[in-house]
């Protein structure tokens, strides 16, 4: 593409891309850069560098308790999704199933239906059968929304392992189940790790259907922020922002490292 | 049972948890609400089990409903041009870049990652009245008052591209970096200029990603509601706002139940349309 590189279109389409990335991340640093602000207000101008806003967060209960259910939803949330959808998917990617276009079609049908829709019909049937708004359903609602992604995660990781290692230690007389635990499975953990962190991190910043599932007086780190964005735009929310920005996206970096990890060892 | 017949049960045990799951915290649930926007709720708070017509009169010929739909409908459609316009050439630079791929796919997504109501509110900081915007403009003298740019449809549409950008990148990335660009040099040695064979070969093979991208960005743009609230005024609903309202604020399950299947009706008819010409491939490249 060396003919391209010097052309005017060229430039052009170098220039557009760079506002684009100045678009995505102009707000979220304008946020890091106001939760050092020292003043009263979560906004300009800059009158000094402060942590006062980290450590005012430490400190408010509410935001302590949101985070404590966030992380225990989450952690759920990543266990069940993550069980059922490794086991969808092994069976979907090693077996011969009739119909396995179908079944993954269904499978990913949480993500196609609106998550509105979704969460209206969970919380009106679940209702029915007199489960109200609790934790229960706020964790069911998590799992099945964030399942499609889990399976569309594993599956494709899981596509890239050869079926030969398995067969080998077959061939030397190692049981179904001995070839799972100790060769499927660890040659599958990087996927399995990735699924689970898509789903805790999807669980972690689901707003749309846990505003409709959460019981009076729970909230978890999205609903409290939008309730504090009710009143007013506070230095504070701005520091909680910082604080899941480096979460969310430190989380993943990490996931990413262990993955590369675990597959340059096993694959050494 | 014979070593086939286990072999052949295996792949239903192992699905039957996900399956189970699906049935009894979707599709039951949605059958559920079919019905249940039959129902009838009474203002003593109860419900009236029959088969009424009422939620479903009121949902499809009042006015004000058909209005917000149509409404949603157009910022969606909005949404999605704009997205398109913004992240076709960003996903075209990062598919045709000599330098590090990886590291500029993965800076374009890092803000995915990034809580939505963060990036959502985050907009506050910058449009609000004392955000960075008005600061400065004011500093360069270019207004002697702060304007008031939050709370209206341009900022409901601003929010809603910031929050879907990155899906579209990522579909028209994934088309892209498919074609080979032999295509292209072969072209160009025919005498194509470099924007014909673009316009005439890359375009044309990327379209199916461009249409991924298009679809998510539609369907989840319209059927959002927090954007609305954070950056909207009074007057910019969404459609999902209405559910919202019905459902959590009047506590009229029935009429919720049939507005959400007003919304389900028309976001599923187009990604059937979508699956009926380009098939859920595509959508899944982009998505895994």
């Amino acid at each position: 593409m060396a003919a391209s590189s010097g052309s005017l279109g060229w430039n052009l389409v170098r220039v557009w891309t760079l506002l684009v990335y100045i678009f995505m991340f102009l707000p979220i640093a304008v946020v890091v850069l106001l939760s050092f602000n020292a003043s009263q207000f979560g906004a300009f101008p800059m009158t000094g560098f402060s942590f006062r806003w980290f450590v005012e967060l430490a400190q408010n209960e509410a935001i302590l308790r949101a985070f404590r259910t966030s992380i225990v939803l989450g952690l759920m949330t990543a266990l069940i999704s993550t069980t059922l959808g490794v086991l969808a998917s092994l069976a979907l990617v090693r077996y011969r199933v009739p119909g396995a276009n179908m079944i993954s079609t269904l499978l990913i049908a949480p993500i196609l239906v609106p998550e509105v829709v979704l969460a209206v019909a969970l919380l009106l049937f679940l209702n029915f059968l007199q489960i109200n708004k609790s934790f229960t359903l706020l964790l069911a609602g998590h799992v099945i929304f964030t399942l499609p992604f889990v399976i569309l995660v594993v599956q494709a990781r899981l596509v890239s392992i050869k079926r030969d290692v398995e067969e080998a230690a077959m061939s030397l007389g190692a049981s179904p189940r001995q070839t799972f635990f100790q060769i499927t499975l660890p040659l599958m953990l990087p996927a399995v790790l990735a699924g689970a962190l898509f789903a805790f991190t999807i669980s972690f910043d689901d707003i749309t259907g846990t505003l409709f599932w959460k019981p009076g007086g729970v909230e978890t780190v999205p609903t409290q922020i939008f309730a504090m964005l009710r009143n007013s735009i506070s230095p504070e929310i701005n520091a909680l922002g910082t604080v899941m920005i480096v979460m969310t996206v430190g989380l993943p970096l990490l996931g990413i490292a262990i993955a590369r990890r675990l597959s340059s060892k096993s694959g050494a | 049972m014979s070593v086939e017949a286990r072999e052949a049960r295996q792949p239903w045990i192992l699905l039957s948890p996900a399956l189970t799951a699906v049935t009894f915290l979707l599709f039951v649930p949605l059958l559920f609400i079919v019905v249940y926007s039959f129902w009838l709720r009474t203002a003593t708070g109860a419900d009236q089990i029959g088969f009424f017509l009422d939620n479903w009169q009121e949902a499809l010929t009042d006015r004000f409903y058909r209005d917000i739909l149509l409404n949603t409908l157009k910022i969606a459609a909005i949404t999605t041009l704009v997205c398109a316009l913004m992240g076709y050439p960003a996903a075209y630079f990062i598919a045709r870049s000599k330098g590090n791929k990886a590291i500029l796919l993965l800076l374009l997504m890092l803000p995915f990652w990034i809580s939505y109501i963060i990036r959502t509110m985050s907009w506050i900081n910058i449009l609000g009245v004392s955000g960075a915007l008005n600061t400065f403009l004011l500093w360069v003298g270019v207004i002697s008052e702060p304007i008031q740019m939050l709370y209206n449809e341009q900022s409901v549409i601003l929010g809603l591209v910031h929050f879907l950008l990155p899906f579209m990148v990522l579909n028209v990335f994934v088309s892209l970096d498919g074609i080979d660009t032999n295509l292209e040099d072969a072209a160009n040695s025919l005498g194509a200029t470099r924007w014909q064979a673009f316009k005439q070969v890359t375009l044309p093979l990327s379209l199916p990603g461009l249409a991924a991208g298009g679809l998510l960005c539609f369907v989840l743009g319209a059927g959002t509601y927090i954007t609305p609230l954070v950056l909207g005024g009074a007057t910019d609903a969404m459609f999902a706002n209405l559910v919202f309202e019905a459902i959590i604020t009047q506590l009229n399950w029935p009429l919720g139940s049939a507005l959400s299947l007003m919304l389900l009706a028309v976001l599923g008819a187009l990604v059937l349309i979508y699956n009926r010409y380009l098939g859920m491939a595509q959508l899944m490249k982009g998505l895994g």
